[in-house]
C-alpha cells in the first residue's frame, strides 16, 4: 500500500474499496477542454444512487466543470468540448437522441448563490412542472408545489404566503426554494455546486440535514469547499487536484486514512 | 516512509503543526517521567532505600498533571482545528497514550508504596527477580516511546513481539516464588509484596504493548490486530 503513495501521475485514481451498490451514472474517460486548456483529464467515476457523493478539491481542481457535465452544462459554453461517455442508466447522456433539455429534468441543479426567478414562491416551484407537463390542472399543480416545498423543508415557513416573491425568503429559505423548485420536477439526480457556501451555519444544517434526507429518493452530488461539510454529508467521496482524479472512496476512508498523500495533504491543510 | 513524512509537514496554519508538535513532546515528557519511575521504583526495591520510594510515589503528581495538560490540548484540537487523517489519528493516539502513560504511573506508585511495607531482608533472588523484570518492562516502554518519536510502524511491530517475553518473565517469577513461600512461610507476607510488584511491572508491559498498538494505527490507520501485523511482517519480510 505504501509502494505507491508517492505515485499520483498516473491516471487510474486510488479506490480503497470496489463498488458493489447500485450505479445511477457511470462516467468514463472524460475529457473536458475550454479552448486550448485542458480542465478534465481522462476521469472515469461512477457515482451510486441513492447516495450523496461530494466532490472536493482546491479551486480550479476541475471539480465543477465534471459535474456541470453531468447534466450536459457545458454544451452551453461554446469553447467547452467534453469528450468520453456518461451513462445513465446505462444510456449514453452525449447521444444525439438525448434532448439537453429533457435531460436536465432528470439531472436537477442547485447553484452557489440562490437563484430564485423573480416570481412568487407558487411559481418558482410550479414553473418547471408546468413547461414539462408533468401536471394537468390547477390541483394537481397545487399538489406537485405542495409536495415539492414539504419535501424541501419550506412548507410550514411559507404556506401562508404562496404568492409572495420568492426573493422575499432569507438567504437559507431561498436556497431551499430552489432546492424545491429541483425536486419539483421529478429528477433522478440533483447536482449541488457549493449549495450553502452563501449560507450561516443555521441555514447550511438545515441544507445538510435536507440532503440526508433527500438521499433515500435521489441520487445527489454536491461539489463543497467545506471538507467537513463533504465529511458531514456524504457517503462517498471523490478528491480532484489539477484536473484529475486523484482518490474516490467512502466518505470515512478519505478522512481518516486517505490512500494517496495528495488527499492526505489536501485534507490536513498541508497544500498550498 | 512516505507518510512519516506527511505527518511531520507543516500545515498552511503553522500554529496547528505547533500545538501537534507541542502536544507530542509533552507526551514524551511523560513518557520519560514514566521510565525514570520504573527503573527508580525497582531500584528503591533492590537497595532498599525508602527515600527513593517515597519520592516515585510523589512524582506519580507530575505525571496525572501532565496527562490532565494533553487532555486539555487534545480538546482544544479536536474542537478548534478539527483533525483530519493523519492528523486525526495523531490526535487520537496521543489521547490514547496520555492515558496508558497515567496508568504506568499509577502502577509504578503502586510498587513504590509495596516498597514502603518490606522490611529489607527479603529473598534476594526473589528482589533479583523484580529487577530483571523491571529492565525488560522498562526498555519495552522505552521501545514504545521510540516508535512514536520516530512513527516506525516496524518498531511498533518490535515492541508488540516483546510483550510474549514479559508475560513469560512474570509466570517464572510467579512459580519461583511460590517455591520460596513454600519453603519458608514466614516469608510468605514480603513475597507477596514482591509478586505483587511483579503483577504492576507486568502490566505496566501491557500499557507499552498498548502504545505501541496506538502507534501503529497512527501510522497505518490500521487497527493492530494480530492479521493486520502478520501481514505487514510478511510484506516488510518479518520485522525482528
Amino acid at each position: 500500500m505504501d509502494g505507491n503513495v508517492e505515485d499520483f501521475t498516473e491516471t487510474r485514481p486510488k479506490q480503497a474499496h470496489t463498488m458493489s451498490e447500485m450505479i445511477k451514472v457511470d462516467c468514463r474517460n472524460i475529457d473536458v477542454f475550454y479552448g486550448d486548456k485542458q480542465a478534465i483529464y481522462d476521469i472515469s467515476l461512477a457515482i451510486q444512487d441513492r447516495a450523496v457523493t461530494s466532490f472536493i478539491g482546491p479551486s480550479g481542481c476541475g471539480k465543477s466543470t465534471f459535474l456541470r457535465c453531468i447534466n450536459r452544462m457545458n454544451d452551453t459554453i461554446e469553447t467547452a468540448k467534453v469528450s468520453g461517455q456518461i451513462y445513465m442508466d446505462g444510456a449514453d447522456i452525449n447521444d444525439h437522441s438525448i434532448d439537453p433539455v429533457l435531460l436536465r429534468s432528470r439531472v436537477g441543479m442547485v447553484f452557489q448563490k440562490p437563484n430564485p426567478f423573480p416570481k412568487s414562491i407558487y411559481d418558482n416551484i410550479a414553473y418547471g412542472p408546468r413547461i414539462h407537463g408533468l401536471a394537468s390542472g390547477k390541483q394537481e399543480l397545487d399538489e406537485v408545489v405542495e409536495s415539492a416545498l414539504r419535501k424541501a423543508g419550506l412548507w410550514d415557513e411559507v404556506k401562508d404566503r404562496l404568492q409572495a416573491p420568492g426573493t422575499s425568503l432569507s438567504g437559507g429559505q431561498q436556497q431551499r426554494l430552489c432546492i424545491a423548485r429541483a425536486i419539483a420536477v421529478s429528477p433522478e439526480v440533483i447536482l449541488m455546486d457549493e449549495p450553502c457556501s452563501a449560507l450561516d451555519p443555521i441555514a447550511t444544517a438545515r441544507i445538510e440535514e435536507l440532503i440526508d434526507e433527500l438521499r433515500e429518493r435521489y441520487c445527489i452530488v454536491i461539489v463543497t469547499h467545506s471538507m467537513q461539510q463533504a465529511a458531514r454529508v456524504s457517503q462517498r467521496t471523490a478528491f480532484f487536484h489539477l484536473g484529475k482524479l486523484i482518490e474516490y472512496g467512502d466518505t470515512e476512508q478519505i478522512f481518516t486514512n486517505p490512500v494517496d498523500s495528495k488527499t492526505q495533504d489536501y485534507i490536513t491543510g498541508r497544500y498550498g | 516512509m512516505a507518510r512519516n513524512e506527511a505527518y511531520m509537514s507543516e500545515h498552511i496554519v503553522t500554529a496547528f503543526t505547533d500545538e501537534l508538535e507541542h502536544l507530542s513532546a509533552n507526551l514524551l515528557r511523560m513518557g520519560g517521567l514514566a521510565e525514570a519511575m520504573i527503573n527508580d521504583a525497582s531500584r528503591a526495591v533492590v537497595t532498599y532505600d525508602l527515600e527513593l520510594a517515597r519520592q516515585v510515589i510523589k512524582r506519580d503528581k507530575s505525571i496525572d498533571e501532565l496527562e490532565a495538560e494533553a487532555e486539555k490540548a487534545i480538546i482544544r484540537l479536536i474542537a478548534l482545528r478539527h483533525p483530519m487523517a493523519a492528523d486525526l489519528r495523531a490526535v487520537l493516539g496521543a489521547m490514547k497514550l496520555a492515558g496508558d502513560i497515567e496508568r504506568i504511573g499509577d502502577l509504578c506508585k503502586n510498587i513504590g508504596k509495596r516498597c514502603l511495607e518490606l522490611t529489607g531482608d527479603e529473598n534476594r533472588a526473589a528482589v533479583k527477580g523484580i529487577e530483571r523484570m523491571s529492565r525488560a518492562v522498562s526498555h519495552q516502554l522505552q521501545m514504545a516511546l521510540d516508535a512514536y518519536l520516530r512513527q516506525d510502524v516496524d518498531a511498533a511491530i518490535r515492541v508488540l513481539e516483546l510483550d510474549d517475553d514479559i508475560d513469560d518473565h512474570y509466570m517464572s517469577f510467579f512459580r519461583e516464588t511460590l517455591t520460596y513461600m513454600m519453603e519458608d512461610p514466614r516469608q510468605i507476607g514480603s513475597n507477596t509484596h514482591l509478586m505483587f510488584m511483579a503483577k504492576n511491572l507486568e502490566r505496566i508491559g501491557d500499557h507499552a504493548t498498548n502504545i505501541a498498538k496506538a502507534v501503529y494505527y497512527m501510522v497505518t490507520g490500521e487497527t493492530a490486530t494480530g492479521d493486520h501485523v502478520e501481514a505487514r511482517l510478511k510484506q516488510s519480510g518479518g520485522a525482528g
